[in-house]
């Protein structure tokens, strides 16, 4: 697969979740290539159908959380035991149930802030003067009642017949003339 | 199980006659792009002069002190704390429908999330007005933050319930922010896409260039997960803290363990009450009874009564506590908040919190819409009401009678709460201008679900 690189991209338009899912399955079965599927809600099915790994997202809210938690769980024991020392009645400097309170609004801030940024940063969602820098989306409607499936037009396995024949029994709503991606 | 479900009539669909997801994007972003109508002014009119009346009465209340205000040296904390936590509490709603049930898979909350979520932000500005101008030198607000200073080793000292509410509240508007703003996200790509001119390239920017992908949508919606997982403990937490202010003090009426429960189930009825009286509006104003049913408010209504009798057992609790616990401070705490000067405002409570909902046991009234007006108004009153019994009559009359006062606000402490709600107001009534007020994305989920469950059931 090393040599066969991607010429053109076909787009099949569907109105219907349902019919959609049936697509890229069969079009993935019959051995197609599909990259990616635009869908103006998150389709049933879908992530199964495209066979998409498990995202990570959940590690960089853990590890945001307990850097944020821990980092402040220590700040606030160097401040009242080494930075500030404060005697109330001779407690224990270290007073845990006490500090509880602001370490926990910390760890859910800051693992908050690592999920968004996670994610923003992966899916580079960052905000762009001009929409036509925005990844390839094929049709405006795909934010509002199409679904958009991709279909990668490769110059090694790719049978222009047979993807046409499969394409008519799909049965969707339009499909939008390749255009070259290189 | 699914022999009781088959038995019982399928409730009617959330989302009513059926329509396309196209008819469902024109719905709910059509009134974004007419200009608004004249009942859309008069009340942004209103809402505003409140506003403006509002930083009136703050402006005076800093250039001349807080003396202008009703508060005495027994009565330190009145209007302003008890319109804090009001405030506070009524956010709860909103975090509570966009994340708890999010994590609980209800799906009738889609039509209603984006709503209480802004109302959520804009309740939480409105209650962090008042902490500060209480400080009475709000240019120094940033003193409460932990930061390097040159007065030597000083910093914020974080065992004290004060330094937790600060960080509370803070974490919360943030959290909640960055939640209301992931949910729009979406939505701003189908406005973008649907505008030209000025109005794309600024939903355009705000829309971070989304495109719809499936490699998107599936980390999308596990961060909606993940971010609900993380806001649901927090909205626990912030009420609970904000009971702290009060539960960690000796004083008689406030030192209790019921505190936190008692003030987070307050909230959450609060911030009901007010998510339907704002949805009734809105509803009603931008013609979304299909999307927003009476089958949304009747569920909204059965919240409302179980945060209902949860307060109420609340009540009896204390009550119950003060008795047994034998002591006579507590025992006359809390008589004096049921037979002393300001019965008048316990029983108002007791009867606008516990037993004006009872009407809900009713299905005609869950689905009336002036029933469930009125009643949600009257639940905001009977919990704002809540919060100043547990505020003034704990403080009026201390340990030491001679020292025994009474607290009346003055017009200037009146003019601020006022203020606070022509900002609610404002905002909100801003927010439906400009952003979706349903989650559109959301709710042809809920759409597509629902055909898919027509088909197979």
């Amino acid at each position: 697969m090393a040599d066969s690189r991607r010429l053109a991209l076909h787009a099949l338009v569907f109105d219907d979740p349902e019919r959609t899912v049936a697509a890229v399955r069969a079009l993935r079965g019959a051995g197609f290539v599909v990259p990616d599927v635009h869908s103006p809600f998150p389709v049933h099915g879908l992530e199964e159908a495209l066979d998409l790994p498990p995202t990570r997202l959940a590690l960089a809210t853990l590890v945001g959380g307990l850097l944020g938690g821990s980092l402040k769980l220590f700040f606030q024991s160097w401040v009242h035991i080494v930075d500030w020392p404060m005697n109330i009645g001779g407690k224990s400097l270290f007073s845990l149930p006490a500090i509880v309170p602001i370490t926990f609004e910390i760890t859910v801030l800051v693992a908050a802030f690592a999920t968004l940024g996670a994610l923003f940063v992966r899916r580079r969602l960052y905000p762009r003067l001009r929409p036509e820098e925005a990844p390839s989306q094929p049709l405006r409607r795909a934010t509002d009642d199409r679904f958009v499936v991709l279909v990668e037009e490769r110059d090694a396995g790719f049978a222009p017949d047979t993807f046409r024949r499969l394409c008519a029994s799909l049965g969707p709503s339009d499909v939008i003339a390749p255009w070259r991606t290189l | 199980m699914s022999a009781t479900s088959a038995a019982l009539p399928r409730p009617e669909p959330l989302i009513q006659r059926d329509p396309s997801y196209g008819e469902l994007t024109r719905a709910i972003a059509a009134p974004l792009e007419e200009r608004p109508g004249a009942a859309w002014w008069s009340a942004f009119l209103v809402a505003a002069s409140l506003l403006a009346l509002g930083l009136g009465c703050i402006g005076y209340t800093i250039y001349k002190g807080l003396g202008v205000w009703g508060l005495n040296r027994t009565v330190g904390w009145g209007f302003d704390i008890t319109n804090f936590v009001f405030w506070v509490g009524i956010g709860h709603a909103g975090t509570l429908i966009s994340a708890i049930l999010l994590l609980l898979r209800q799906q009738w909350r889609t039509s209603i999330a984006r709503a209480a979520e802004a109302m959520t932000i804009f309740a939480v500005m409105c209650a962090a007005l008042f902490p500060l101008i209480h400080m009475g030198r709000p240019w120094l607000a940033f003193w409460p933050l932990p930061y390097p200073n040159s007065r030597g080793s000083l910093w914020v000292n974080f065992r004290s319930p004060l330094a937790w509410d600060v960080f509370a509240i803070s974490t919360y508007f943030t959290v909640s922010l960055l939640f209301w703003y992931l949910g729009m996200v979406p939505d701003f790509a189908t406005l973008r896409d649907r505008a030209s001119g000025l109005r794309q390239k600024l939903y355009g920017w705000l829309c971070l260039g989304w495109d719809g992908s499936a490699h998107t949508w599936q980390r999308y919606d596990k961060a909606c997960l993940l971010l609900a997982g993380l806001a649901t403990p927090l909205v626990v937490s912030v009420h609970t803290i904000v009971s702290f202010d009060f539960a960690t003090s000796v004083i008689p009426g406030w030192h209790a363990t019921i505190f936190p429960p008692y003030f987070v189930a307050g909230a959450v009825f609060s911030g009901f009450a007010m998510v339907i009286t704002l949805l009734m509006v809105t509803r009603r104003a931008m013609h979304l009874e299909s999307i927003i049913t009476d089958r949304h408010f009747e569920y909204m209504a059965k919240v409302l009564l179980t945060t209902g009798m949860l307060v109420g057992f609340a009540y009896a609790t204390e009550l119950f506590t003060a008795w047994y616990s034998g002591s006579e401070y507590e025992r006359f705490t809390f008589h004096n908040r049921a037979f002393g000067p300001y019965a008048w405002a316990y029983w108002l409570m007791v009867t606008c919190n516990v037993v004006v909902p009872q009407v809900f046991w009713s299905r005609r009234a869950r689905r009336s819409a002036a029933v469930l007006f009125v009643a949600s108004l009257l639940v905001n009153v009977g919990m704002w009401f809540e919060r100043f019994n547990i505020i003034v009559t704990s403080l009026h009359r201390d340990f030491l009678p001679s020292s025994w006062s009474m607290y009346r606000p003055t017009l200037i402490e009146v003019g601020i709460l006022l203020g606070t709600f022509g900002l609610f107001f404002t905002c909100y009534l801003l927010f439906v201008r400009v952003a979706p007020v349903i989650a559109i994305h959301e709710v042809k989920h809920t759409l597509a679900q629902q055909r898919e469950e027509a088909h197979h059931g």
